[in-house]
């Protein structure tokens, strides 16, 4: 308590690292006194919040990509048409490779899922911006939606031979049971860890470079947490890519499962 | 006390960071390993490998939340 105060005196840093993940309103009259709380803009029953401005910048990042990058479709391709044909070139291989060529079918939604988790991963690592996917209620949306995608694609395709699936029929007879239980468990583990590897390595990531900027308040350990937050910040770059990679390419292996159930 | 406790319990929890960091370690590696052997079969193999650091890291990453939980939420 000490500290802090003294770090307020002088004018240093003096924050806690989880505060960069609080929402807050935009565009609202948040005035204590009256204790009146309006908004200018409110679409519906919805209030903007910071995070659902950064989500709507993430999709209007992609569109722009996405629409300037294939509108000229030039034969030796520009910069911003070569980012695009790569992304879509290696979403389209990745879901070939890993869901097999008769999931290309999903290859629209896969290509939407990562597009928009590596440029809101990108997009929160810009300074004073808001990480969108440090939120579970952003990401655990993303992972249930794939999970009831998947469970859906499952049976709607397969029937009742879905179940296969938690049936290893390649295990002893009697082992079989106690295997069905753990892969059921597992199934049912997925959305959570799906969505938790999203949030936590993102969330994780930035409130470590805001403990390191804690540190640069004090003069003697500033220069070191400069480094630090400089060679943490490049592996966040790394970071986020990586996860949105991650997140895609469970997906595929998701949708593998239901479109091929047997062990 | 019961605070303090549970700030020790998620110091403790951040044990699993070094564990997921083993895990992670021993795919990379092996990964490596496999990939110096034959070249050729690794660029193929690139996938699974994420997969297999995203497996291993998962559990860290729940020991990460275990400790967030026991700081804010407990």
């Amino acid at each position: 308590m000490a500290t802090e105060a003294h770090g307020a005196e002088e004018g240093g840093l003096v924050f806690h690292p989880m505060d960069q993940f609080k929402l807050s309103k935009l565009f609202c009259t948040d005035d204590p006194s009256t204790a009146v709380n309006e908004c200018q803009i409110d679409i519906g029953m919805f209030t903007i919040t910071n995070s659902t401005l950064w989500m709507a910048l993430a999709v209007v990042a992609v569109i722009a990509l996405m629409v300037f990058g294939t509108s000229r479709r030039a034969t030796i391709p520009g910069r911003t048409q070569s980012i695009a044909e790569l992304a879509y070139g290696f979403v389209y291989k990745m879901v070939e490779d890993v869901a097999g060529k008769d999931a290309v079918g999903f290859f629209p939604y896969i290509m939407t899922l990562f597009m928009f988790v590596v440029f809101a991963n990108f997009l929160g690592l810009l300074p004073m911006s808001f990480s969108t996917t440090s939120h579970f209620a952003v990401t655990v949306v993303l992972a249930m939606m794939v999970f009831l995608t998947v469970t859906i694609v499952g049976f709607v395709k397969n029937g009742a031979k879905f179940l296969g699936l938690f049936w290893v029929s390649s295990a002893p007879l009697a082992l079989r049971p106690v295997l069905a239980i753990i892969e059921i468990i597992s199934y049912f583990v997925r959305p959570v860890s799906h969505s938790i590897r999203l949030a936590g390595n993102v969330m994780a990531g930035h409130a470590v470079i805001k403990v390191f900027a804690g540190f640069a308040a004090i003069a003697v350990v500033s220069p070191v947490s400069v480094v630090a937050i400089t060679a943490m910040y490049g592996l966040e770059v790394l970071v986020a890519f990586i996860q949105a990679y991650v997140f895609t390419i469970l997906t595929c292996v998701y949708l593998k499962d239901a479109l091929h159930p047997s062990h | 006390m019961e605070g303090e406790l549970a700030h020790i319990g998620a110091g403790l929890a951040a044990i699993g960071s070094g564990a997921a960091a083993i895990g992670v370690g021993n795919v990379a590696g092996n990964f490596l390993a496999g990939a110096l052997r034959n070249p050729s079969a690794a660029a193929s193999q690139t996938a699974t490998l994420f997969i297999g650091i995203a497996f291993a890291e998962a559990l860290g990453i729940f020991s990460f939340l275990v400790a967030l939980l026991l700081m804010f939420a407990v």
